[in-house]
């Protein structure tokens, strides 16, 4: 085990070259770009026994892995925003395919319009398409969870891609201390790919991915999916276990950070989850008996896992980083689907939306948050939706409309 | 091609070697033509396939191909191929699998893909060096939703989105040339009605590596409104009009592998065909079949 600063793209590297991963292909994106420049560094220096291949396009990338994956390789390979939504044809395609792969999305703001900075519109738009997905709140968690996802992803129950979600600059572009199993402890955990016996050979021919007649023989392939993806629920208990023997870290389905005693928890996927944590520090420190519950998992979604951390709380927080437009926060309308009428539900789901773009969501907001669920549980109401936007953000908004208007009028009469 | 193995029709394989049955229409040109170059090339084949009418060749439980097959998408065959190329090369250089297991790579697209929504992954794979065979079945419209036009469309052809009496007003896209002009291993035209021609390019490409591109015209009944059992002597007219010219560009050359001196009138192909009949009925239309015959007759005096 060694221990080196790094950052959550790095991170998401290691992991790839702990895995030992056969194949990359790619397509360069920021805020991505440093997690295959790494590998390809790697594999120039003959540190890595990898072929790393920079595709035209997202599309063909995932298109490029699937088939790779079937043909019988370990394939890794990762991307963002855009180039997410770009292979979103092909996400649910290999995922058909059951191809098991695992996939990094370092989340970014989805356009228009355009942006950089980070939310989670882009891998909850992939959210049906039968990847599983982890999502990471730490540097740590994300090397962490490419191993995990990889054996996951293998399993012959399981046999779906995984999604491996970190948020772009907040975890790809800051350094954090980060543990760096070895090899052996890795080997343990993570045997030679095994590709079952479908793959391309001379000897066996087989044609996959074939079209069907009808909704019997189409539902009936659907259905497994999905029933794949529930079975996966089971099987990351089985192999977290095993990780932490491996590798001595315990990632469970659900983080719960002082969430056993608490009236009111915090409900948040993400690196924000370190903010989440910070509040809920504060809130403690003057009294209020706060927690945080953090799904790790989102596919598949761990029901009875964030039903179990949520028994009889008063109030849950939800905060998106998200929206669904008309609609609102995912993980809200989630979360309700998993409690209604459920005899332990809490007796407020409070749902804010937050931090899209890069937006912060700063301690005030926390608190705030916090204390307006809790007084809708004391007044017995609901609590109205909220999306989170502050005076001052409004004023700096009215200023760029400003300037965008005055120039638009000094062209006007100039006469361009 | 001094040392082929086929030079006459005789010397061409007696039985098929991909099954029958499939959901094909009678008389196309597409399937005729695969199941030649399936003949030649062999099992030891993965089909890699995009969007288009052959994507209906394997339903579920059936499939025509004895060695594997795989659908992608539209946009992405050549990609797929890609991983499939990688991954084979991967296991045969890791020792994982025995050199015997390994398969070539064959691309499967209509016009459609070929022409337009897979071409930018076509020419990737041509960046890259991609040892594939890029097999394209050119029916000239999107045929397997009914023919609307698409940039394999010739001039003049009435499809389900151009209508008489102009037809398609745009002229077909030279898809040899952009491949010539990304400099792979090899390209060819062919057509199943000239099936020594076919075979003979088949078993020159696969005997070379790296990107090969076969450009199969395929006529269709049902798209181009003719007789099913017209189908070679259409395919026979395409050539021997000059339309659709045979030809083979390798290392930066480009060779005709069929002259026909003199040609047929192009009148003698187009007025077979249901998509050309508003150039003859109710009035012929001199103008437009006289530029048909011009810029076919452009063309060969470029070669001539």
């Amino acid at each position: 085990m060694t221990r080196l600063l790094m950052t959550g793209n790095a991170a998401a590297a290691w992991g790839a070259r702990l895995a030992d991963v056969d194949y990359v292909p790619a397509f360069p994106i920021t805020p991505q770009t440093e997690i295959v420049e790494t590998l390809e560094h790697w594999r120039e220096a003959g540190e890595i026994q990898t072929r790393v291949v920079m595709m035209e396009s997202e599309h063909s990338a995932v298109a490029a892995a699937g088939a790779a994956a079937l043909t019988g390789v370990r394939v890794f390979t990762a991307t963002s925003s855009q180039g997410l939504l770009y292979a979103m044809e092909m996400l649910y395609t290999v995922a058909g395919w059951r191809a098991p792969f695992v996939l990094v999305n370092v989340s970014r703001g989805i356009a228009a319009p355009i942006t950089l900075e980070p939310d989670h519109q882009d891998v909850l738009a992939a959210r049906d398409s039968g990847f599983l997905q982890i999502h990471c709140a730490s540097v740590q968690e994300v090397l962490d969870a490419v191993l995990l996802a990889h054996r996951w992803s293998e399993h012959p129950t399981v046999r779906l891609p995984v999604i491996v979600n970190l948020d772009g600059f907040h975890l790809s572009f800051t350094r954090e201390p980060v543990e760096v199993p070895d090899a052996q402890a890795v080997s343990r955990f993570l045997p030679p790919f095994d590709p079952g016996d479908a793959s391309f050979r001379a000897s066996k021919p087989v044609s996959r991915a074939v079209a069907v007649l009808g909704g019997g023989p189409y539902s009936y392939f659907r259905y497994q999916m999905h029933r794949a993806s529930e079975a996966a629920l089971a099987v990351h208990e089985t192999i977290a276990v095993e990780f932490q023997r491996a590798c001595g870290r315990r990632w469970d389905l659900v983080e719960v950070y002082r969430a056993e005693d608490a009236e009111i928890v915090f409900f948040l996927t993400g690196s924000y989850a370190t903010k989440a944590r910070d509040a809920v520090d504060h809130l403690r420190a003057v009294g209020i008996a706060a927690g945080l519950v953090r799904p790790r998992v989102l596919r598949p979604y761990p029901r009875e896992a964030i039903r179990a951390a949520l028994r009889g709380k008063r109030g849950v927080v939800v905060l998106d980083q998200n929206l669904s437009m008309g609609q609102g926060g995912v993980l809200h309308t989630e979360l309700a689907a998993a409690l209604y009428g459920w005899p332990g539900a809490p007796k407020v789901l409070a749902s804010f939306v937050g931090g899209l773009g890069g937006r912060d969501v700063v301690l005030e907001e926390f608190r705030e948050m916090a204390h307006e669920t809790l007084r809708a549980a004391e007044e017995g109401r609901e609590s109205p939706r909220r999306l989170l936007y502050t005076a001052q953000e409004l004023r700096e908004v009215r200023k760029l409309q400003g300037i965008a208007l005055a120039e638009r009028e000094d062209m006007a009469k100039e006469g361009m | 091609m001094s040392e082929t193995r086929f030079r006459r029709m005789n010397d061409l394989p007696s039985t098929h070697l991909l099954g029958g049955g499939t959901a094909m229409c009678a008389g196309c040109g597409g399937l005729q033509a695969i199941q030649e170059i399936y003949d030649v090339l062999g099992p030891r084949t993965i089909f890699v396939n995009a969007a288009g009418c052959m994507t209906l060749l394997s339903i579920y439980p059936f499939t025509p191909f004895r060695g594997s097959w795989l659908y992608t998408a539209m946009a992405c065959a050549p990609a797929g191929s890609q991983g499939v190329r990688d991954a084979l090369d991967i296991l045969v250089r890791k020792g994982r699998i025995e050199p015997a297991e390994d398969l070539s790579v064959v691309t499967l697209a209509g016009d459609g893909a070929s022409y337009g929504m897979g071409l930018s992954a076509t020419s990737a794979a041509i960046d890259r060096g991609l040892d594939f065979l890029y097999v394209c079945y050119d029916n000239e419209g999107y045929g397997n939703t009914g023919q609307q036009t698409s940039a394999a469309t010739p001039f003049a052809a009435v499809t389900a989105t151009n209508d008489p009496p102009l037809g398609n007003p745009l002229a077909k896209k030279d898809l040899f040339a952009i491949w010539a002009a990304n400099r792979p291993t090899y390209v060819a035209t062919a057509i199943a009605a000239e099936p020594v021609d076919l075979a003979r390019k088949i078993e020159k490409a696969s005997a070379m590596k790296g990107p090969r591109l076969l450009l199969i015209l395929a006529p269709c009944p049902t798209g181009w409104g003719f007789e099913p059992s017209d189908l070679v002597e259409i395919g026979r007219l395409a050539v021997s009009t000059g339309v659709f010219p045979l030809k083979e560009w390798e290392a930066g050359r480009t060779v005709h592998t069929k002259i026909r001196r003199p040609r047929v009138p192009v009148e003698e192909y187009l007025k077979r065909q249901g998509r050309f009949r508003h150039l003859f009925k109710p009035e012929r239309q001199e103008a437009v079949l006289s530029e048909i015959q011009r810029r076919a007759d452009a063309y060969w005096s470029a070669v001539e």
